[in-house]
This record gives C-alpha cells, sequence and structure tokens, in this order.
C-alpha cells in the first residue's frame, strides 16, 4: 500500500485508545497501510486484558458463524504481522512466540463424540481443518494423555502466541513506521465538531486526531460513554495456572470437549474446563475458568484447585508438578459474545475494536487488519455487519 | 542495655543428606539455611546454559532455590523445613529428564 500524503495538521489520522493487543494490532495494520497513528494507554503497554490472558489463536472452539469468520482471517493476519515483523527485527516467529502448534480437542465419554465429530464436519464447511482421533491413536499426538479417554479431534491451525510480547513487538513495528506511543495518559472525554469525534481529552491536554479506536478491552463500554454511545462491555473472571518449567510434556493445546459448550454458555456460574498448553519458557499454562463476579480482583481458590484438577485429569503427570503462580483476568464480553468491530454510525469518526471475550489474542490481528480497511476506505476482507456497534440497541428497541 | 551484638549460635544438633553426605542443621533452619550455613551456595542448575543457582529471594517467591528432596523435584529449599534423614540433591535442569518426550 502506498502511504496517504501527511495532512496539512500535525495531527495524526488515527488515535487508538488502548496499547493492550488490540490497539497495537490496530496500531500497526494502521501505520502499515500509510496512516499516521498515536496510541495511549492510561496504563503500560499490555497492562490490562492482555496481560491476563493465555495467548490462544483458536478456531477449534467456534462454531461456524461471523467469530469463526474473523478468526480465521486473524491467523492469517497474525502469520502476515510475524513475517513483517520478523523482517525489522531478525526474530523468529514475529518476536512474539507464534506457534502454530495444534490444538487437540478430548472427549472423556464416548457420549461426547458425536458433538465433537459433527461440530467438526460443520467447522470443515467453513475452512477448518478438523482430523479425527481415535482414542488408540491420542497418545500419538500426547504421550502424556489420560489412558480411557474416548477419542478426540486435531485441529493443525489452533496456534498460540506470547500476548504481552506481542503487544509490544506490534506497537514497536508501528513506531518503527512513525506511530507515537503515550503511556500513562488517560483519555477522560472526547473532542467533538458537532456530533463528529475529532481527537480525545486527557490531563496531559486536548490530542485531536482524524479518527479515535476505542481498543480499551474489558473498558470499552467507559470509553464509549465518554462519546456518549453505549456499547455493552462487561468483565468475565478468567483463571489462569502457571506450572513449574518442565521439559516438553505438552505438545498442543489440549481441552476437554466441554469447553466449547463453557465458552457459548450464558451461565453466570462458575464454569471451568481445562485447557492446557506448554510454552517456549517451559511453563504449562493451564486456563480457563469463566465467572461473572463483576471486577471483582480476588483469586478464587476453589477455582484454582478445579482448573487443577481438570489439568492432572487429562494428564495424570502434571500431578507432580507444583504451580509458579496463578493469575487472572476480566475477558470482555458483550450479550451476544461477539466483539464490537467497525465505525459507529452515532458517533461519526469513532470505531470500536473491543470486547472480543476470551479470544482477543487469537482475533486481535484480524481486527487491525479491518479495522485499518475501514480507515483507509477500502472495502474490509470481511462483512462486519454482525459486529457492528449499534446493534444493540437494535436489540433493546 | 549492652554493647554485645545481637546473635545466636543454634546448635546444629541433626543431619540430613546431601548428595551423599551429612549436612548438619539447628531446629527450625529450612533446608536452604542449613545448605548456606554448610558453605553450599548453588544446588541446582539451569535448564538450558547449566549455570549455577541458589537461594535469591529466600521467602519462597522466586523458585529460584529449587532441589530435589527425597525424590521431588522443584521443592523451594528456602521454605522447606530440614528433618533428620531427608535425601536432598542437586537438582539438574527442571529434575524431570526422564519425562521428555
Amino acid at each position: 500500500m502506498t502511504p496517504r500524503p501527511a495532512p496539512a495538521s500535525g495531527y495524526p489520522d488515527v488515535l487508538v485508545v488502548g496499547a493492550g493487543v488490540v490497539g497495537a494490532a490496530c496500531a500497526l495494520a494502521a501505520a502499515r497501510a500509510g496512516l499516521r497513528v498515536t496510541v495511549v494507554d492510561r496504563g503500560p503497554v499490555a497492562g490490562g486484558t492482555t496481560s491476563g490472558g493465555e495467548g490462544n489463536l483458536l478456531v477449534s472452539d467456534k462454531p461456524p458463524g461471523p467469530e469463526l469468520e474473523l478468526a480465521l482471517l486473524s491467523l492469517r493476519a497474525w502469520r502476515d504481522v510475524a513475517e513483517h515483523l520478523s523482517g525489522g527485527s531478525g526474530l523468529p516467529a514475529g518476536g512474539f512466540e507464534l506457534e502454530p502448534k495444534g490444538g487437540l480437542v478430548v472427549a472423556e465419554s464416548p457420549r461426547a463424540l458425536p458433538a465433537l465429530s459433527a461440530l467438526a464436519a460443520r467447522q470443515r464447511g467453513a475452512g477448518v481443518e478438523a482430523v479425527e482421533v481415535p482414542a488408540d491413536r491420542l497418545h500419538d499426538h500426547e504421550r502424556h494423555l489420560a489412558p480411557g479417554l474416548a477419542g478426540g479431534m486435531f485441529y493443525p491451525q489452533d496456534s498460540q502466541v506470547q500476548p504481552m510480547l506481542a503487544a509490544a513487538r506490534m506497537l514497536a513495528g508501528a513506531r518503527a513506521l512513525g506511530a507515537t506511543l503515550r503511556t500513562g495518559v488517560e483519555v477522560t472525554g472526547m473532542l467533538r465538531d458537532g456530533a463528529r469525534v475529532v481527537g480525545v481529552r486527557t490531563p496531559d491536554g486536548d490530542l485531536p486526531a482524524g479518527a479515535v479506536v476505542n481498543a480499551a478491552g474489558t473498558w470499552g463500554g467507559a470509553v464509549a460513554d465518554l462519546a456518549g454511545v453505549r456499547v455493552p462491555v462487561l468483565p468475565r473472571r478468567g483463571v489462569i495456572l502457571v506450572t513449574a518449567p518442565v521439559p516438553v510434556l505438552v505438545r498442543h493445546k489440549v481441552y476437554a470437549a466441554e469447553y466449547v459448550a463453557d465458552v457459548a454458555s450464558d451461565n453466570a456460574d462458575l464454569e471451568s474446563s481445562a485447557v492446557v498448553e506448554g510454552t517456549p519458557a517451559g511453563t504449562i499454562l493451564v486456563g480457563a475458568s469463566r465467572e461473572r463476579v463483576g471486577f471483582d480482583p480476588a483469586m478464587p481458590v476453589h477455582v484454582v484447585r478445579r482448573l487443577a484438577a481438570q489439568a492432572v485429569r487429562l494428564f495424570p503427570v502434571l500431578a507432580d508438578v507444583p504451580l509458579l503462580r496463578t493469575y487472572r483476568g476480566f475477558r470482555p464480553y458483550c450479550p451476544d459474545h461477539l466483539p464490537v468491530v467497525g465505525a459507529d454510525p452515532r458517533a461519526p469518526g469513532l470505531l470500536h475494536a473491543c470486547g472480543h471475550e476470551g479470544a482477543g489474542i487469537g482475533l486481535a490481528a484480524g481486527t487491525g487488519l479491518v479495522l485499518a480497511q475501514v480507515l483507509t476506505g477500502v472495502a474490509p476482507d470481511l462483512d462486519l455487519t454482525p459486529f457492528r456497534p449499534e446493534r444493540f440497541e437494535e436489540v433493546a428497541a | 542495655m549492652t554493647d554485645e551484638p545481637i546473635g545466636a549460635e543454634p546448635v546444629a544438633a541433626h543431619h540430613f543428606s546431601f548428595d551423599g553426605r551429612p549436612v548438619a542443621f539447628a531446629d527450625g533452619h529450612s533446608v536452604g539455611a542449613a545448605l548456606w550455613a554448610d558453605g553450599v551456595r548453588s544446588w541446582r542448575s539451569t535448564r538450558h546454559a547449566g549455570k549455577p543457582r541458589g537461594i535469591f529471594c529466600g521467602i519462597g517467591v522466586c523458585f529460584d532455590c529449587l532441589v530435589v528432596v527425597d525424590g521431588r523435584a522443584d521443592e523451594r529449599a528456602c521454605v522447606v523445613p530440614a528433618r533428620p534423614g531427608l535425601d536432598v540433591r542437586t537438582q539438574e535442569g527442571s529434575g524431570r529428564a526422564d519425562l521428555a518426550l
């Protein structure tokens, strides 16, 4: 793409609110499209939603639909981002541990197999690779899996990144293209020209810009409020366990088939099904619980215990491995479990890229790509209608 | 008031085994404290570079002072109470080479 000529003003073309993985992806994509970008965050890089995540780039847990389409687009976009950043830095895998390791969904009981096969068949129709793994071949994929599992499905496209590194590398890549990053700067209001959003207010002064992107993750609703528009993003608490470093015991992302039901669920109570994966650092990560408890920062011991027990049920070898630490994050979810991506017709000049729930790392690169396309007036690679910010008003009406 | 410095001379009345030799310790010592008092400064090698590791934070947080105790890898020497007869061994890397795929 050819860079657009610099406007007469000194203002950036786009101001991104949020230096998490989604904001970083938007900033890099916009900068690569030739736009002049400023990123602001009230905290540090990857200080909110991003640092509480696990780094999943999953297609396996998504039924056909708009989110799966965004996930597939995002997988391609992540590879492109990694290639771009590796070219600039010389570091492999973009410098953020992009690893196309594949996901293995296992069924603990034969009763779960028909649903698993049916989902895979529908996913294949949408472009997902899914390979059935009979019970007696599960251990070819994962030697340390528990005995007696009913079977599984292997998804070669499932991948992983280190989320904080990914955000930092993408922001560095954007800065290499002229973008400005300002951390510790909180957005306290919007600059308006009539209905139009023409920048943000901060305690450091007004920052005018051609357009404003709301990439504030779990706090996206609060940023939308500043523009007088409603975007209902709510927190869902998720806990992750980190084991001591071990030799490579787990090669793929491995989870029980029940996880898919949890992701789609509307249940407010605790839901958990272990997603187990190794990392390049040697630690094993165990997610993923979901609880609607607002922004309660407590570390619930009963959730830690339950996730650990579920992980050990999949991988008995982990019974003997200590936990180094636990952490939790607040997944930004919308009532319909779809993210909010695109221009807001209620406040021209404002675009949203938030509300990705537990899939924000995976969906970030694709979100950045389509948002940069909207910003540059190019037809986006994906129909953004399902993600339109004003859809919640229509439901209410 | 006295000019005497505050100090203690705990009586090292017990022993555990460290890599096959006896190490003396007093009541209330952790494994790490006993090793340190014995002059041992490292009891683990890092997983990749094989560099020596011992006490770093000393309060159970950093997981640097890992050691093999009675066959269990990844025990934090700084918080495991020393007990007579423990079999304490240097931890090479993750201490779990047998599990590697």
